[in-house]
């Protein structure tokens, strides 16, 4: 089954980090994603902006309501998200755990089974 | 969490809620800084072992209370009991304090802050030092080495605007909705200065300035936070990623200038552009435009060209005209002129800068823009009088030395081949 692992953190904290930390954060996600692809399991994996950079359209009764930032305001903000083949809840929490240890610090992993994927046209 | 480094990036991005929020208690912003100091040594002490708070800033608020009313307390003893309010505004410890760190209060602390550094009776360098001592956090050595000041001149800036403050009866309540606007421009505008301290500085310095332009992304998104739907703001925010984004390249390996014409664009920063273009295209959709979506609108021209020839002057040119519109100066003009000779030619470019000759006298770039239309137009010894000028008004050694390479083209007579002459301009570094 494909599980959806999505990244919550405080993006004030994410945001501050330097140049260094955030390299050093990257090598050592890609240590744990290298991992993945290498056993074939791992799908599409993207990095967020923070939410400064987001709008949202609230679908409302008549025209749609266009607004600055997420609909909610949140500590932690949805940051990030990877798409992996898991075999059972423990796998994806297993590569959970390798994710949180790569990128310590504050923050959440949420792991949302996959209802229907369309992996779609691969994006520059 | 463990690690040191990763429990400074925490303290440090939770320090201007957390000062902002001290404040408001203790309304005396030495004792916020003292209560914030006491806390992280706290947290320095006890997050490695139990690992990290969930809320680090409503962590350390509550902590950095509780130490600023034992100190209080021992200070009593020694000195006047503290007036009765601000006791009373002490005692109702941890039972609000979860809704105390709610959004609005979140808002008001850091923007009382923000607007006491930026108080109208500062001046703006005493604006800026307080901002990056009491909201960013750097040291007094750091500021000082930044502003190539002695450590003592700074702490002295430093205590004279803390003052100054105290003298001037600051209120803490949140000020109307017009003064408040008003107040917000001069914090974007401190904000900006901040950047330009450090993106003006030479390759000998960027060490211990660059570190002013990150301070003040990092301030201008702390603004974007609590102003998301401020088109402005999300301007000021989008200008300094996309200038900043150019920073790996404006140098070279000597240590020179590069013109943005001649900077390896592989080496901008396509994420920071990214998500400056995303902002500029945010603050767009308001239709309320301002001098920094102008400016910001204008860095995007060249940060989209994936080659200088392919950049869009007309579009530049306008944006330019617009700006001297909004925010008429000389500076402005002298920008725009650059955009203009490429153009409409060399020529008309001097033209549109001839007048501004009596206002832009003292002005490094003056002489070297117009040195370069005049080398451009052939006129040798007027470009040649108009690059010394400029060499004896640069600021920096870089600047001089760039100018120095447009004279030695000038003196080495090669009538083959003309040398590729190109307009000097701050605005295209």
């Amino acid at each position: 089954m494909l599980y959806a692992i999505l990244c919550y953190n405080n993006e004030d904290v994410v945001c501050a980090w330097s140049k260094e930390q955030d390299d050093e954060v990257m090598a050592r996600l890609q240590v744990v994603t290298g991992k993945l692809r290498d056993q074939g399991r791992l799908g599409p994996v993207a990095r967020l902006m923070p939410t400064t950079a987001a709008t949202t359209l609230r679908k409302t009764k008549d025209e749609p309501l266009i607004i600055d930032g997420p609909f909610a305001e949140t500590k932690e903000q949805f940051l990030g998200f990877y798409v992996v083949d898991c075999e059972t809840l423990d796998d994806a929490v297993a590569v959970a755990k390798d994710l949180a240890e790569a990128n310590p610090g504050g923050g959440s992993y949420e792991l949302r089974p996959i209802g229907a994927f369309f992996p779609g046209k691969e994006a520059a | 969490m463990t690690d040191p480094a990763w429990i400074n990036t925490a303290l440090s991005s939770a320090r201007p809620q957390a000062v902002a929020a001290l404040l408001r208690y203790f309304r005396n912003l030495d004792t916020a800084e003292e209560a914030f100091q006491e806390a992280c040594l706290r947290a320095l002490r006890t997050w490695p072992e139990k690992g990290p708070p969930r809320d680090p800033a409503a962590w350390l608020i509550f902590v950095g209370r509780n130490s600023g009313i034992d100190a209080a307390r021992r200070q009593s003893k020694q000195a006047p009991l503290p007036a009765e309010e601000l006791v009373s505004d002490l005692e109702d410890a941890e039972a609000d304090i979860a809704e105390r760190l709610d959004g609005q209060h979140y808002r008001d602390d850091i923007l009382r802050l923000l607007f006491i550094c930026c108080h109208p009776d500062l001046p703006a360098t005493q604006q800026v030092a307080l901002a990056l001592r009491i909201v960013s956090g750097l040291s007094v050595k750091q500021i000082a080495r930044a502003f190539l000041v002695g450590e003592s001149a700074m702490e002295q800036r430093i205590t004279r605007a803390k003052a100054r403050i105290a003298n001037a009866d600051v209120p803490f309540e949140a000020p109307g909705p017009a003064e408040r606007s008003e107040r917000v421009a001069a914090v974007l505008a401190m904000v900006y200065l901040v950047f330009n301290e450090g993106y003006s500085a030479g390759a000998t310095e960027i060490a211990n300035r660059a570190p002013l332009c990150e301070e003040a992304i990092r301030l201008a998104r702390l603004l974007l936070r609590l102003f998301q739907t401020e088109p402005e703001v999300m301007g000021l925010t989008a200008l300094l990623l996309l200038q900043h984004a150019r920073a790996a390249a404006r140098f070279n390996a000597e240590g020179e200038l590069v013109l943005m014409e001649d900077q390896d664009r592989t080496l901008w920063n396509k994420a920071l552009i990214d998500e400056g273009l995303a902002l500029i295209d945010k603050a767009m959709r308001h239709r309320r435009p301002g001098p920094y979506q102008i400016q910001s609108a204008i860095a995007a021209l060249h940060a989209r060209a994936a080659r200088p020839e392919d950049t869009d002057w007309a579009e530049i040119d306008l944006l330019y005209s617009v700006l001297e519109s909004m925010t008429p100066s000389p500076v402005v003009t002298l920008n725009r002129a650059v955009a203009f000779a490429k153009l409409r030619g060399p020529e008309a470019a001097l033209k549109l800068i001839e007048p501004l000759a009596p206002k832009l006298s003292g002005y490094f770039h003056f002489f070297g823009v117009r040195g370069g239309l005049l080398m451009q137009l052939g006129r040798t010894d007027e470009a040649r009088e108009a690059f010394d000028r400029a060499i004896a008004l640069a600021n920096t050694a870089a600047e001089a030395a760039h100018i120095r390479m447009h004279l030695d083209r000038l003196s080495v007579p090669s009538p083959a081949a003309k040398p590729k002459a190109k307009a000097p301009s701050r605005q295209l570094h």
